[in-house]
């Protein structure tokens, strides 16, 4: 343990902004709307993650450049039978770079919310969710235990549903939040049984504790199954971060959640919280190793939300959800890493994804302010004149995400197909097929947009919906003609968008073949040698872009890119043409493959006929009517008899008396003869 | 006096003071008494904690005095780590009754809030008795203040609620009152519950005495499938009846179980374990359930409460340290949170006059610091993490999925459950455009609303970020018990 990171340091990391956040709450209840309350709300926040994050650069520094580590309890949450619940953590080189990814990007939608939600009357209250926010998402990060993680699970869920639901007079956002809180606790329930299951068989809820007993976890069997306790525990997990990070089937949530503010689309759902279960299955790698089932089981899913999350996106007409969607689909890429025991890969996508993903929502931001909060496409159109700020950062952003040699995604993205294609694993043999052609879906659907929003013809005035506007935002610019955002806005773009170009050539050896991950993710090389060749095959960035000429990723981002100019820029009557002659399919993509609607028509409906049945049915009708009723039905009828005996008359009870006294006393004068008699 | 008698006297002495004295006319300086008195009887409860020794099992602050030395009844008084926490709350949730009170009761104000202190009192004498027969009394006499509260201050149907509540509860109490005397009878003559624990009984025996403490207990947790009294009480009661009957006299029945059922029968309770767990499941995914489709916001929590109480009941039956100190935990939590919702729908109805959830829609935007406060208990009574709801049900899971995964499995669903159900109603309620006039002239909670919301967040809160103090006591007291349930009877 290095000198270089102390206890009071890392704490001061996460409080910054909890400090910020209770201030802004504070001048937001006080000083509600005027000006200074405005003004200290945003000051105090940015302060307190800008000290985080300064806070967090030091920490990777040491922990990149000095070796430094630090695991300690902070403070001890309870004790009960043993087990120990504590509150503490834990910084080696995952730790370190999600610290920096989460700050960073936190100050970057700090600053670009001052110009965004400028007009907003919930100002204050935002600034104090999103520093919430970052204090969550820095002690899930943090930790050094299963309970703290499950504290940041929990609370970063609670700020998204907030601030999903921030526009609570809106129906579809209200209704989105619950939806996205209720999906998270489905996978919260699998993650509960899979912590609890750890702390049943191995005593501790410590990271350090559970992997040196990893060995013999191994090797248990699943109490009345032949399954190995290991994978059921790994599946468990798993379930959790399948809602976290929006994985198929648990991945519903997600698209809706674009009914909250643009801001917190880039911070939460798309580069921090959602990527929560991608990083709790990293730090997991030594349980995960254990079996290959729960990989298979990850690959298999991740594949799917890959490859199937990323048609949805062809079609989507609104500017956030064709992000959305292209989100889901990365999360599909991460997943099929870890799955292929390509961990550090997956985090390194993770990272580089954070940067353009969060660059990409700005920018959409950007254009739906420029756009006088239309958000459809299709009534946009060569914005790059009016917006050329935000037009080149869009255009990085893009080339990053569909994996354009030397920009960030294309070491990430590049390097999670080429382990799939090492991965022994029979998960791998398809799954290498869906990333492949993933990549062309990718690069249509980023160029779709690209192409719509940028670039051809000015549709501004053809939008039947012009004017009709969903929030309080008015419009002040009468033109009808986009403009640059203010500078708030465009400098997150221009920071956001010079780490998405440069972090992947910067960090690719570090990350996957250096040091600075080794201690925190376990691969074991033997059974999963997919890192282990991609070691072989990668010598260095140039080395890497150059080889990508060879590769059928480059062409297949290209033919995408290519495919998107011809249809949207060349042939714009194409689009509608393909649609009426692939009704069926683009019927199956409109309704999302029937997902929301098994959900809300089978299972929500089913839960509540089943409230109503068992309500009506068990409680009222068998237990109050028959069981309760009935006692008293039979009350009634004994009462009834004994009735008999309460006449009220007195000369009954007289009655009734002296035949008492008849029978006693013969009872006690004849029972002793009785008994003499008979000798008993 | 010892600190236990002055903690149950000294409220029923306020209690029978305002009584006697208070007339309406004078219904401030009454309130004020009643508040007095329910702080001072708060403040003596606080040496109980302060002076409380870890690392024990051993009753503490024990008092004994002859009582009935004809019939060997002992005034047998004392605290350990099971009780302890009970006393506190009781006393806590009677200081936010008494604020709760101050304006929505109008008519017989001396009444109401002697009915409460005096209650109050009581309901410590049961969570202090180390006697039988005392333990009884205690527990029979707290029907009568609760009778009246729902009688009187009730709604429109409370006649037929007041006497649900009380047959209900009389009819399980009878079969204990025999227990009782068997076990008198079967120890030659002794009421001292510690004497009991010790006494040998074979297993038909213990059968028999086991069903007979369930009819009493499981009545009052209530436990399914005789859980049907507490909605329609709840719907009918006052504010403050709801919330002391759902904080507070829910956990006398769950109390029995620990002081009674487990250790003077354990060879039963292992072998009746499976029903009690079943029993607990059904109450948490059924009557999830069932309280998802309510429409009535109390009858929602009354229900939500009934899920609640079967995570206590499961975690005490599955015999393990975080089952039972986790059982422990939830009834602490849920004095808290449930006292807190029942306190909230009572600001809604004291405004609208309408318990129904379609008659609000929106509150947040006529109400934004009461929904702040709403939103928290909500959060609390799904469980979220650093809110007391979550400490318990995550020690709860933990301990089951450590007696079985299949139990653990199912006890989990009241993950999403206890979700949908809350948050549906928060969603239906407060948030939203204003759904109507009613909603569009409310105003937002004053002062006193304020302070009463936020000493029981403060609560929530501690309990969530800080349940150390909690668990800490109980801990010698619940290996102790583990210890002694794991001991058979049988010889």
């Amino acid at each position: 343990m290095s000198a270089t990171l102390n206890a009071s340091t890392l704490l001061a990391v996460p409080l910054a902004p909890l400090a910020g956040a209770i201030l802004a709450g504070i001048f937001g209840t006080k000083m509600g709307g005027n000006w200074i309350g405005r003004r200290l709300s945003h000051t105090f926040t940015i302060l307190g993650v800008l000290i985080a994050f300064i806070l967090s650069a030091m920490t990777l520094k040491s922990v990149a450049m000095d070796g430094a580590r630090f695991n300690a309890t902070i403070y001890e949450w309870m004790v009960v039978g043993g087990l120990k619940m504590e509150i503490g953590f834990l910084v080696d080189g995952l730790t370190a770079m999600m610290m920096c990814v989460v700050t960073f990007v936190s100050l970057m939608v700090h600053i670009y919310t001052i110009g965004y939600m400028e007009e907003d009357e919930g100002y204050n209250r935002f600034f104090a969710y999103i520093s919430l926010f970052t204090f969550s998402m820095l002690m899930l990060v943090m930790s050094n235990n299963l309970l703290q993680l499950f504290f940041g699970w929990e609370a970063v869920g609670l700020v998204s549903y907030l601030l999903i639901g921030f526009w609570f007079n809106k129906p579809t956002a209200i209704f989105a939040n619950m939806k996205a809180f209720l999906v998270n606790r489905v996978g919260d329930f699998g993650f509960i049984l899979g912590i609890g299951l750890i702390a049943a068989y191995t005593g501790t809820l410590n990271y350090s504790e559970i992997f040196a007993k990893s060995g013999e976890l191994g090797t248990l069997i699943f109490p009345g199954t032949e399954w190995l306790l290991i994978t059921v525990i790994c599946i468990c997990l798993f379930i959790g971060a399948m809602g976290k990070s929006a994985q198929f089937p648990l991945h519903v949530w997600l698209p809706d959640s674009m009914e909250g503010p643009t801001p917190i689309s880039a911070l939460i759902h798309a580069a921090t919280m959602v990527t929560a279960g991608i990083f709790m299955v990293a730090r997991m790698s030594p349980l995960y190793e254990l079996s290959d089932v729960a990989l298979n089981f990850v690959m298999v899913i991740g594949a799917i939300t890959a490859l199937f999350m990323g048609f949805l996106g062809i079609i989507q007409n609104d500017i956030k959800r064709v992000v959305a969607y292209s989100t889901l689909s990365q999360l599909g890429y991460m997943t099929v890493a870890l799955g292929a025991s390509a961990y550090s890969v997956a985090v390194f996508h993770l990272m580089t994804h954070a940067f353009f993903k969060a660059l990409l929502f700005l920018a959409a931001g950007s254009v739906i302010i420029g756009m006088h909060h239309n958000q459809d496409i299709r009534w946009m159109g060569g914005v790059r004149k009016y917006m050329p700020i935000t037009w080149i950062t869009s255009l990085l952003g893009s080339l990053a995400l569909i994996g354009t040699p030397l920009f960030a995604g294309f070491y990430s993205k590049d390097s999670i197909i080429e382990a799939v294609h090492f991965s022994n694993l029979p998960a791998a043999g398809l799954t290498y097929y869906a990333v492949l052609a993933g990549v062309f879906v990718t690069a249509f659907y980023s160029f779709r947009m690209y192409f719509l929003v940028f670039h051809g013809q000015e549709r501004y005035d053809q939008n039947p919906d012009a004017h009709h506007d969903d929030h309080h935002h008015d419009d002040h610019h009468g033109d009808g003609k986009p403009h640059e955002s203010p500078w708030v806005v465009t400098v997150p773009l221009v920071l956001l968008a010079i780490p998405s170009v440069v972090i992947g050539y910067l960090t690719l050896m570090p990350m996957l073949f250096g040091d600075f991950l080794k201690d925190a993710i376990t691969v074991n090389s033997a059974a999963h040698p997919a890192m282990a060749k991609l070691a072989e095959l990668i010598h260095g960035p140039l080395a890497m872009a150059g080889h990508a000429f060879s590769t059928p990723p480059f062409w297949l981002a290209l033919a995408g890119v290519v495919t998107a100019w011809y249809m949207y820029m060349v042939n714009p009557a194409l689009p509608a043409a393909i649609k009426r002659m692939a009704q069926p399919v683009y019927t199956l993509l409109e309704n999302k493959y029937y997902m929301d609607w098994i959900n809300e028509n089978i299972l929500a409906r089913g839960a509540r006929l089943l409230g109503v049945g068992l309500w009506k049915g068990g409680d009222q009708a068998v237990i109050d009517g028959t069981l309760v009723n009935g006692s008293w039905k039979v009350v009634g009828w004994v009462a009834g008899i004994v009735r008999w005996f309460q006449s009220g008359y007195l000369y009954h009870y007289a009655l009734a008396m002296i035949i008492g006294i008849l029978v006693l006393m013969s009872y006690f004068v004849t029972w002793p003869t009785l008994r003499t008699v008979l000798g008993l | 006096m010892g600190l236990l008698s002055l903690a149950i006297w000294l409220p029923i002495a306020f209690g029978v003071l305002l009584l006697v004295l208070g007339r309406d006319e004078q219904a401030s300086v009454v309130r004020w008494i009643a508040l007095v008195g329910a702080l001072a009887s708060f403040l003596v409860t606080i040496p109980l904690y302060t002076g409380f020794q870890l690392g024990t099992a051993e009753m503490q602050f024990v008092e004994e005095l002859v009582w009935m030395e004809r019939f060997n009844v002992y005034y047998h008084l004392g605290v350990d780590g099971i009780s302890l926490w009970f006393v506190l709350l009781t006393s806590f949730i009677t200081v936010i009754v008494v604020i709760a009170g101050w304006e929505a009761i109008t008519s017989r104000v001396n009444q109401y809030m002697g009915a409460f202190l005096i209650l109050s009192g009581l309901m410590i004498g049961v969570f202090s008795a180390l006697d039988g027969l005392l333990f009884y009394v205690f527990f029979e006499a707290t029907l009568i203040p609760m009778y009246l509260i729902i009688g009187i201050w009730g709604g429109p149907n409370k006649i037929y609620a007041a006497f649900k509540f009380f047959l209900y509860t009389l009819l399980g109490s009878l079969l204990l009152l025999v227990a009782l005397i068997f076990l008198y009878v079967k120890s030659g003559g002794s009421f001292d519950i510690a004497t009991w624990h010790a006494l040998p009984l074979d297993g038909p025996t213990q059968t028999l005495i086991f069903f007979a403490f369930f009819a009493a207990f499981a009545v009052k947790v209530p436990m399914w499938p005789v859980h049907t009294w507490l909605p329609d009480v709840h719907v009918e009661a006052p504010t403050g009846g709801s919330a002391v009957l759902a904080a507070i006299m829910l956990k006398l029945g769950a109390y029995g179980f620990l002081r009674f059922s487990m250790p003077i029968a354990p060879d039963a309770a292992h072998e009746w374990a499976w029903l009690m767990i079943a029993l607990s499941l059904i109450a948490v995914i059924y009557v999830g359930l069932v309280a998802m489709v309510q429409q009535d916001m109390k009858k929602l929590v009354a229900y939500s409460s009934v899920a609640h109480m079967g995570f206590v009941t499961l975690g005490f039956f599955i015999f393990n340290d975080l089952g039972v100190a986790g059982g422990l935990v939830q009834m602490i939590a849920h004095g808290f949170v449930s006292g807190a919702m029942f306190l909230c729908i009572g600001v809604l109805y004291d405004r609208v006059h309408s318990r129904e959830i379609a008659s609000y829609g929106g509150v947040i935007n006529t109400m934004p610091k009461f929904t702040a406060f709403a939103l928290l208990f909500a959060m609390a009574n799904c469980g979220l993490p650093a809110t007391a709801g979550f400490v318990g049900e995550w020690m709860v899971i933990l301990g089951a999925v450590k007696a079985n995964f299949w139990l653990g499995l199912a006890a989990a669903t009241a993950l999403i459950f206890g979700a949908a159900y809350t948050l549906w109603m928060f969603k239906r309620v407060y948030l939203g455009p204003v759904a109507n006039d009613d909603v569009k002239g409310l105003s937002d909670i004053n002062s006193r609303e304020f302070l009463m919301l936020t000493l029981l967040a403060i609560a929530v809160l501690w309990m969530g970020i800080h349940p150390k103090p909690f668990t800490d006591v109980m801990d010698s007291s619940v290996a102790e018990l583990l210890r002694h349930v794991a001991q058979s009877k049988l010889n």
